[in-house]
């Protein structure tokens, strides 16, 4: 079963979220995975040891200019002018491919082969504790990472409970990664920007049919407006799973990239709370989903 | 000389446009004559979520100029028309017929490269 954390604002506190939850269910044989390639930050919490690195690239099209015979087929079926004949020459831009090969398909000459650029790097480690760890680390300057957070992907045991750690947003990197999941975890926060972005995240996961549950995070802030998410959520049909108070001690623990479940009795009883409430929701689930 | 320079409309009198990639039109002009020898429409371009620099570049280069006048050329539009054998003028303001007019007098200088940095839409 795979349960992603996101949101569609930053800073809410998805990795917060998914690292401690995944420390309460250490016992249970828990993979967690960062896709969030841009900045992965799991494994900061989560201290993971032996750690294996390896580098991770996606196909771009190289062209044999003895046998290209000019014809533009390539160019005509590239979606994204990552390859196009110009002045008499077939010019490609690697940066802008998306892997399709549909050039390499069409050429009528073979002319175009399929090489490869490095998108970035696939760590794996696993915790002190027995949680098995897997992020991907982007290229500085790449801008495109959903083959990067396929990859992180791949690994995912289906027989085990995944713990998946999402990109901000609602574009293709955070859509890569909630795709597939059986239970999307939306940390929110009670403002009316944190309710704008939740609100486009819960439309993309309509689309995507995963079922979904909200987390409000500094649920209890002077200026709490909580009641704007409570409405909301009653409108949708989606339950709030855990309220986490504000606290200053938390933002400091977290800020030290300690677990607030090592350090806060009272933060730990709500996450091991939350997790019972999800591994009931993911049993039902479950069970939908076996029934013939 | 056959010149492409990017506008915001049809006429010598039109507003240059800032834009490369994402201009209006391209107007060719000859420098000798002063006359529009050709009008590029561009505006499928305006939306492109990318690419629109190197589409750009192809529409001027299959036109056989020598050289574009523009205000701003990112990385990928630049090295298209530097393949072409484009020379590219960036920087420039005013009305069409200033741009062409103050090209004609040597007052603008070729650009080794681009002015401006690649964008992600």
């Amino acid at each position: 079963m795979i349960l992603t954390v996101a949101s569609g604002k930053g800073g809410t506190g998805k990795t917060t979220v998914t690292v401690n939850l995944a420390a309460i269910a250490a016992d249970k044989g828990i993979q967690v995975f960062d896709c969030d390639v841009e900045e992965p930050n799991s494994h900061i919490f989560l201290k993971p040891e032996n750690i294996t690195s390896r580098e991770i690239g996606t196909m771009v099209p190289v062209v044999d200019k003895d046998r290209c015979s000019l014809c533009g087929e390539c160019e005509k079926i590239c979606q994204f002018s990552a390859i196009a004949l110009i002045a008499g020459r077939i010019m490609t831009f690697p940066d802008m491919c998306h892997s399709c090969q549909g050039c390499v398909m069409v050429c009528p000459e073979d002319a175009i082969i399929s090489g490869s650029r490095v998108l970035g790097t696939l760590k794996t480690g696993t915790t002190p504790g027995g949680v098995d760890l897997t992020w991907g680390e982007l290229r500085i300057g790449e801008a495109m990472s959903p083959p990067l957070i396929k990859q992180v992907k791949k690994r995912i045991d289906p027989l085990k409970l995944s713990i998946v750690d999402a990109p901000p947003g609602t574009s293709c990197p955070a859509i890569e990664t909630l795709r597939d999941s059986d239970l999307a975890l939306l940390v929110s926060e009670p403002t009316p920007f944190g309710l704008n972005d939740l609100a486009l995240t819960v439309e993309v996961l309509k689309k995507l049919n995963v079922p979904m549950g909200i987390v409000i995070n500094r649920a209890d802030t002077e200026d709490t407006q909580t009641g704007l998410l409570d409405e909301y959520a009653h409108r949708e049909g989606i339950d709030i799973m855990q309220r986490f108070p504000f606290s200053r001690e938390a933002a400091m623990i977290c800020s030290r990239g300690e677990m607030l479940v090592d350090k806060m009795p009272e933060m730990k009883a709500l996450f091991q709370e939350l997790y019972g409430k999800i591994a009931l929701k993911l049993d039902t689930i479950k069970n939908r989903e076996d029934r013939p | 000389m056959k010149v492409a320079i990017s506008s915001n409309g049809k006429t010598l009198d039109s507003e240059l446009d800032p834009r490369f990639g994402r201009a209006n039109y391209f107007l060719i002009v000859d420098t000798d004559t002063m006359e529009i020898k050709e009008v590029k429409e561009n505006i499928q371009n305006i939306n492109l979520p990318q690419g629109a620099g190197i589409q750009a570049g192809k529409t001027v280069a299959d036109c056989g100029v020598e050289a574009v006048i523009t205000g701003n050329c990112g990385p990928k539009a630049f090295n298209v028309l530097q393949a072409a054998g484009i020379k590219v003028v960036t920087g420039v303001q005013g009305s069409i017929r200033q741009a062409v007019e103050k090209f004609k007098q040597d007052a603008l200088q070729f650009s080794n490269g681009p002015n401006v940095q690649g964008h992600w839409a």
